[in-house]
């Protein structure tokens, strides 16, 4: 019997992402550190409180950048259509585990479209607000009340781009084959077909969704 | 600067948990400076002071056309004269000379702020101090301050500030700048006490016909533990800028207040929400199970991408051959 498998991701863009999600990793960790006393003791992992405040604003811009080339890589991909206003719609009932009324998806939903707006938008916001306060190289030339908005805004993206992570972490744990996407780089045709048909198809050039 | 051993401390930053606070209000009074600011000659016998009690040298500025020396608060200058050429009335001029320095908040927007635990402490006194070897060097601090006190030293991305000489407090002294002022401007007690010495001098200050002359003892930040007596308390921005209302930033409130506490909650909800999803609906997966991580039985093929497109001739010969039409299929991405 013949396997077929699916090529969802280039070995560039794998490694990009992994790339990303570890730079995100170690910035939220020393983020949240600063964020709310009950988390200061993640500083302990990047070497104490000052060495927290030295590393983060470099792992914070190294995850930007890093998610510039991802960004190129899948945006097409990722613009929304009429199909999914429909999807949203739906999303509800598909939570609750019916997943029989979902409109065929092409190679991304409308959630994970979602996901990656909020992604892109909270990092733009993320590098700009942090720069204005990054101390000791720029913070000195913004007036304090700037300062004072940039580090709010910075909170609130930041609090954002980690709920749409754990979103984008969970997604891949429930959909079941998902994470071999970004492993392994193929996916199986089953995963394919009941997940994201429309994309199969175009793959498969199979009529037959 | 001093040890967190006091057993003295009325609030700790980044702490969530009581602080070490045996010996607490009221058994413990609160202090005051109180600084007279018509009884001051410009002397900068208190810079003087500061600088050699806290053994702080500061670098050889530029004369910017003011008495100010240096311009303004540094890491290495905890307090500076600040001297204003004004006119509170037409053709009446007033050289008012204002010792600028750390105010004490009762309730300091820089311990507000701080992200970490015990770099800055209010003592039971009411005097706010930098643990500097708890500091991390993120500037918070700055971004939470009413009245832009702390500086953080280019050599060590430490904050520095006027400590109220909490060393020499601590052990029943006054700070040096009270004890070097040769006016008598710069006074030193309980708050109590520092208040019914003000209203002597509001008294006898409104006498001289200075009508508006009061206490600047803010109530946004909760009150002061450095006052000051202002011949016009009703215009404090005379004073270089002494801001009339200063309170902390309703931006810090909201960054450090409610955002804190409900941002993680929406963190970990988000987290343990997702486990329970998976408990109660379970995963999607595909009912057939060709190709499941590990399995290497049988041939494998790799789908790379989409077929090419059809060439003209052979779209042709499909459209001819009838039933295989493929007009059917959506439009390539």
């Amino acid at each position: 019997m013949t396997i077929r498998y699916l090529r969802r991701y280039p070995d560039s863009t794998r490694l990009n992402h992994w790339f990303v999600a570890m730079m995100f990793i170690a910035a939220s960790l020393s983020g949240l550190a600063f964020f709310h006393p009950s988390l200061f003791f993640l500083s302990a992992l990047f070497g104490g409180g000052p060495w927290n405040r030295v590393l983060h604003p470099f792992m914070g811009v190294a995850m930007v950048l890093g998610f510039v080339f991802l960004f190129f890589a899948v945006w097409r991909a990722n613009v929304m259509d009429r199909v999914d206003v429909e999807w949203m719609k739906n999303a509800p009932s598909m939570l609750k585990g019916d997943k029989a009324g979902m409109p065929p998806v092409g190679k991304y939903n409308a959630g994970q479209k979602l996901v990656f707006w909020v992604f892109g938008a909270s990092l733009v916001v993320l590098f700009l607000t942090g720069l204005i306060f990054w101390s000791p190289w720029f913070v000195g030339y913004f007036p304090i009340t700037l300062r004072r908005i940039a580090v709010l805004v910075h909170s609130f993206s930041a609090i954002a781009l980690i709920l749409s992570v754990i979103t984008h972490i969970y997604a891949a744990i429930w959909v079941k084959g998902t994470m071999r996407a970004m492993t392994r780089g193929t996916v199986t045709e089953a995963w394919a077909k009941l997940n994201h048909p429309l994309w199969h198809r175009e793959m498969t050039g199979n009529d037959k969704p | 600067m001093s040890s967190l051993q006091t057993l003295d401390i009325a609030a700790r930053s980044a702490t969530t948990q009581p602080s070490p606070d045996v010996r607490h209000r009221p058994a413990v009074q609160e202090v005051a400076k109180l600084i007279d600011v018509s009884t001051c000659i410009g002397c900068k016998a208190c810079q003087v002071a500061c600088m050699e009690w806290n053994d702080l040298r500061d670098e050889i500025g530029e004369n910017v056309g003011s008495y100010n020396n240096p311009n303004d608060l540094t890491p290495a200058s905890w307090t500076v004269m600040k001297f204003a050429e004004v006119e509170p009335e037409p053709g009446k001029l007033e050289w008012l000379i204002r010792k600028d320095g750390c105010m004490h908040c009762e309730d300091p927007g820089c311990l507000k702020s701080c992200p970490a635990p015990g770099a800055i402490v209010k003592y039971s006194n009411g005097i706010v101090d930098f643990i500097s070897e708890h500091c991390v060097g993120c500037g918070n601090c700055v971004t939470g301050c009413p009245f832009d006190v702390p500086r953080i030293s280019k050599a060590d991305n430490k904050a520095y500030k006027c400590s109220l000489c909490s060393d020499r407090v601590g052990v029943g002294l006054e700070p040096a700048c009270v004890k070097a002022c040769p006016t008598g401007a710069i006074h030193f007690g309980t708050k109590e006490a520092m208040h019914e010495y003000a209203d002597e001098r509001i008294v006898d200050l409104k006498e001289r016909g200075f009508a508006n002359a009061g206490v600047y003892d803010p109530a946004g930040v909760g009150g002061t533990h450095v006052m000051y007596v202002l011949q016009h308390a009703d215009r404090p921005g005379l004073y270089s800028g002494l801001p009339k209302d200063p309170h902390i930033s309703p931006l810090v409130s909201l960054w450090k207040g409610v955002a804190k506490p409900l941002a993680v909650l929406a963190m970990a909800g988000a987290v343990v929400g997702s486990f329970f999803h998976y408990m109660k609906v379970g995963p999607i997966e595909p009912k057939e199970k060709t190709g499941i991580d590990g399995d290497t039985s049988g041939d494998v093929e790799i789908i790379e991408g989409p077929p090419p497109p059809p060439t003209d001739a052979a779209r042709v010969a499909l459209a001819r051959s009838g039933p295989a039409s493929r007009a059917d299929v959506p439009p390539v991405e």
